[in-house]
């Protein structure tokens, strides 16, 4: 049952939960250090019977949680039973091993942000904003954009410092490649919602080889960003950043100055 | 319902009649076309269906070898009624004598075209009506619903899995299911055909996939002791053949909007207010219960500024569906609550604008959509909006309550999740059952001023709109700050000027009895 530590170094084995962890190794917090309080939710394709019950028990038991607590066991359809679980996770992970970080931005403001901008290249930066292919939702790609932005915090449409042009949704990726041209654009930043079946990952990857075969790649900034997006996904498929739910469009904008920034000596060369 | 919020009738009955002259203006401009998605639908009410081998739909193939002939300027019902007269021994024959340019341009019209097609048009008109009585006597059946109706959405992608997961629903507590389209489908000018097993984020809509999901629905009638309604999406550049796909498969809520094609998915604004028409004359006829759109408005714009504008749009939305045979009782308005959840008194704003659309489209059977905008992939906070927006439903006095998902912008719905919805929406239903009767608003409170400041402002929309017509209107972006030109967008080199002689007999079956005695 201890034998789920697939990820490699990092995380242990953790042969009890009375011990304290390794240093660096942290475990789930319920109300007190170490206790590894977790709650997992489910739906069994079981009618609620004893039997169905003591599945999910196990189930969890397999998921590496210990002394599980069943406190909702709902037949919400003939042959379906939702679970709400309580459990102890027996595994902790050591944070010294992890990599993983966000996209690195500096915490500007937007008026920061159109001042750096104006001094650093004298014109206003071209970012092109779209939903790929069949993605027809608009919705993530309207809160960086929009005048109004997201949570308070403006979209780039307000900025003195981007052209932020919102191409929209359902672009093909041609047609992206060919506005990247003709409008000599410094960024693009794609927006996935549908995720269904990974098809995100696929109009994503698509886009990048469209840009590569076009000789586009290295001339702009590309960023990705939507509800099932993040930095490490975004990078291994051939992107410069990716940004995850939550995101505020000053912290694109931010990320936007830097990249750019940083590679513009080589983009003129 | 008594009213409570004090509007004043006089403006009510002035944006009335802005909207009027809006819609007089939308038929004069459309009414000397057609478009190549109505005629395809003359085509599938006359009963021709069906692929070819790649896969290409017998009503495209013909509409396209007429059009290519130079000859859809007519009505394809002209050359359908010539080709059975010429001796085409049925419709499906006289499909396949036009379904090439060279034989569609070779068909001479017929004198006695309008008699040999007349029995086909009596039957499609029949097939429609014998599909509403089975409706009308499936629900007198049943005690009358429970009201507002819940309103469950699937969206697996696949048919099958689809039925698995309505009838969980439908079992569940759910009275209305819709079957959410694949994206995309919309943009498509033509319909798939047969059942489907993939989509992206939903399913296609096809006349199979409607046929198997209304079986299932009625599969569960008995057990539930009630009527499990069935929704799909007349829009897109397929809006009429959906609607007579729907028609056909008793469909009983058809997603039915006269701008959102054009506001948000770039269709031609024509070519979407000439197959609206064509549509919702569709389902009228079939007793279908429309569902307009204005929630969207407030998925790209902020739901407090953007208020006037779906207001606005109510009144637009309700005139084009009584110009097109819909009788109040089947003029589903659209809103949605999305405000802001951090903005103080938000929620009174909300109430203020459920409550008003009430009082101002009483016999409407309003649907109300959740939030969707401020959902954050905080479940617990989600579900939290969810109550308050089903408290603010029953308050109100809404229709149609479209079920709220705590794992909204996360993926689509899980079965729990449908299922954790269903059963808050039950439980406030009941717990608060007699709210709407026992509540008042102070006079000059927030929730009645703000109500008083949001249909004075759709009222200066809908002077604005009729003032420069509905097209322009579009052009210059008054709705959802999105500019839609005329001749610009999808589709619309689908637009087609008709003839003088021009005919489409299911049109002038349906013009004839609005005129007549009310069914």
């Amino acid at each position: 049952m201890d034998a789920l530590d697939e990820r490699g170094p990092g995380v242990s084995g953790a042969g009890g939960r009375a011990g304290v962890s390794g240093a660096g190794g942290v475990r789930a917090y319920g109300d007190k250090r170490n206790d590894g309080a977790v709650q997992v939710s489910f739906t069994l394709p079981v009618a609620k019977s004893a039997v169905a019950v003591e599945a999910a028990k196990r189930f969890v038991l397999k998921m590496g949680l210990r002394e599980p607590y069943v406190t909702l066991a709902e037949p919400i359809a003939p042959d379906f039973t939702y679970f709400v679980v309580y459990g102890r996770a027996a595994h902790d992970v050591d944070l010294s091993a992890i990599a993983a970080s966000d996209a690195a931005a500096p915490d500007l403001s937007r008026d920061e942000i159109d001042a750096e901008i104006a001094r650093r290249f004298g014109r206003r930066l071209v970012v092109l904003g779209c939903a790929l292919e069949s993605d027809a939702h608009t919705v993530g790609l309207d809160a960086i954009f929009n005048m109004k932005g997201f949570s308070g915090d403006y979209g780039l449409e307000r900025y003195h410092g981007f052209d932020a042009r919102n191409l929209g949704a359902q672009v093909p990726v041609a047609e992206v490649a060919r506005r990247v041209r003709e409008d000599a654009a410094d960024a693009v930043l794609v927006s996935a919602t549908v995720t269904q079946n990974d098809i995100h990952v696929r109009h994503m990857t698509e886009l990048v080889d469209m840009l590569e075969a076009e000789g586009l790649r290295d001339r702009v900034v590309l960023i990705a960003g939507g509800a099932r997006v993040d930095h490490a996904l975004a990078q291994e498929l051939g992107y410069d950043a990716g940004f995850g739910p939550g995101t505020t469009p000053s912290r694109v904008a931010a990320f936007l100055l830097e990249e750019i920034s940083r590679r513009l000596p080589r983009a003129e060369r | 319902m008594t009213p409570k919020l004090g509007l004043s009738p006089e403006r009510i009955a002035r944006c009335r009649s802005l909207a009027r002259s809006v819609a007089e203006g939308v038929r004069r401009e459309t009414e000397p076309y057609t478009t190549v998605a109505t005629e395809r639908t003359v085509l599938r009410l006359l009963g021709v269906d069906g692929v070819d081998s790649e896969e290409v739909p017998v009503p495209n193939k013909v509409v396209a070898a007429l059009a290519s002939a130079g000859r859809l300027s007519r009505g394809a019902a002209v050359w359908i009624g010539s080709a059975l007269a010429g001796g085409a021994r049925d419709v499906e024959e006289a499909a396949a004598r036009l379904s090439d340019p060279g034989s569609a341009a070779s068909v001479r019209e017929h004198p006695l075209w309008r008699e040999a097609i007349a029995p086909h048009v009596e039957a499609g008109l029949d097939r429609i009506r014998t599909r509403r009585a089975e409706r009308e006597r499936r629900l007198a059946s049943h005690p009358r619903d429970e009201q507002p109706l819940l309103y469950a959405i699937v969206a697996t992608g696949n048919i099958h899995e689809d039925v698995v997961q309505a009838e969980a629903a439908a079992r569940a507590g759910a009275q209305c299911i819709a079957v959410i389209r694949s994206t995309a489908q919309s943009l498509l000018d033509h319909v798939p055909y047969g059942a489907t097993s993939s989509g992206f984020g939903g399913t296609f809509a096809t006349q199979e996939n409607f046929r198997l999901m209304r079986a299932a629905l009625d599969s569960i009638e008995d057990e539930l002791g009630r009527y499990v309604r069935l929704v799909n999406y007349a829009s897109g550049l397929c809006m009429p053949e959906i609607a007579a796909m729907g028609a056909f498969e008793r469909l009983d809520f058809m997603l039915n909007d006269a701008l959102y094609g054009i506001i948000f998915r770039d269709i031609n604004p024509l070519r979407t207010l000439i197959d609206q028409n064509f549509s919702r004359r569709i389902n009228a006829a079939a007793g279908v219960v429309i569902n307009t759109g204005e929630d969207n408005y407030l998925t790209t714009a902020d739901a407090v500024e953007q208020a006037p504008a779906v207001l606005a749009s109510q009144f637009i939305n309700e005139r084009l569906a009584k110009d097109a045979g819909l009788e109040d009782w089947q003029i589903g308005l659209g809103h949605a609550f999305e405000i802001d959840p951090e903005l103080e008194d938000g929620l009174l704003y909300e109430i203020a604008q459920a409550q008003s659309a009430r009082e101002i489209f009483p016999d409407a059977p309003l649907k109300y959509m959740p939030p969707t905008k401020h959902m954050t992939g905080n479940v617990f906070r989600g579900y939290q909006q969810n109550a308050l927006f089903a408290l603010t439903s029953v308050a109100t006095g809404q229709s149609i309550h479209l079920l709220g998902m705590l794992t909204e912008a996360l993926h689509t719905p899980f079965l729990h999740d449908r299922w954790l919805a269903i059963d808050q929406a039950k439980t406030i239903r009941t717990n608060a059952r007699h709210l709407a009767e026992e509540l008042r608003f102070a006079p000059d409170g927030r929730i009645v001023r703000r109500a008083h400041e949001v249909l004075a402002g759709a009222e200066k929309i809908l002077e604005t709109v009729a003032g420069r017509g509905l097209f322009d209107a579009l052009s210059a972006g008054v709705f959802a700050d999105t500019r839609r030109p005329i001749d610009r967008g999808r589709g619309l080199d689908g637009v087609v000027r008709r003839d003088p002689a021009y005919t489409n007999p299911f049109l002038e079956a349906w013009t004839r009895s609005m005129s007549g005695a009310p069914a």
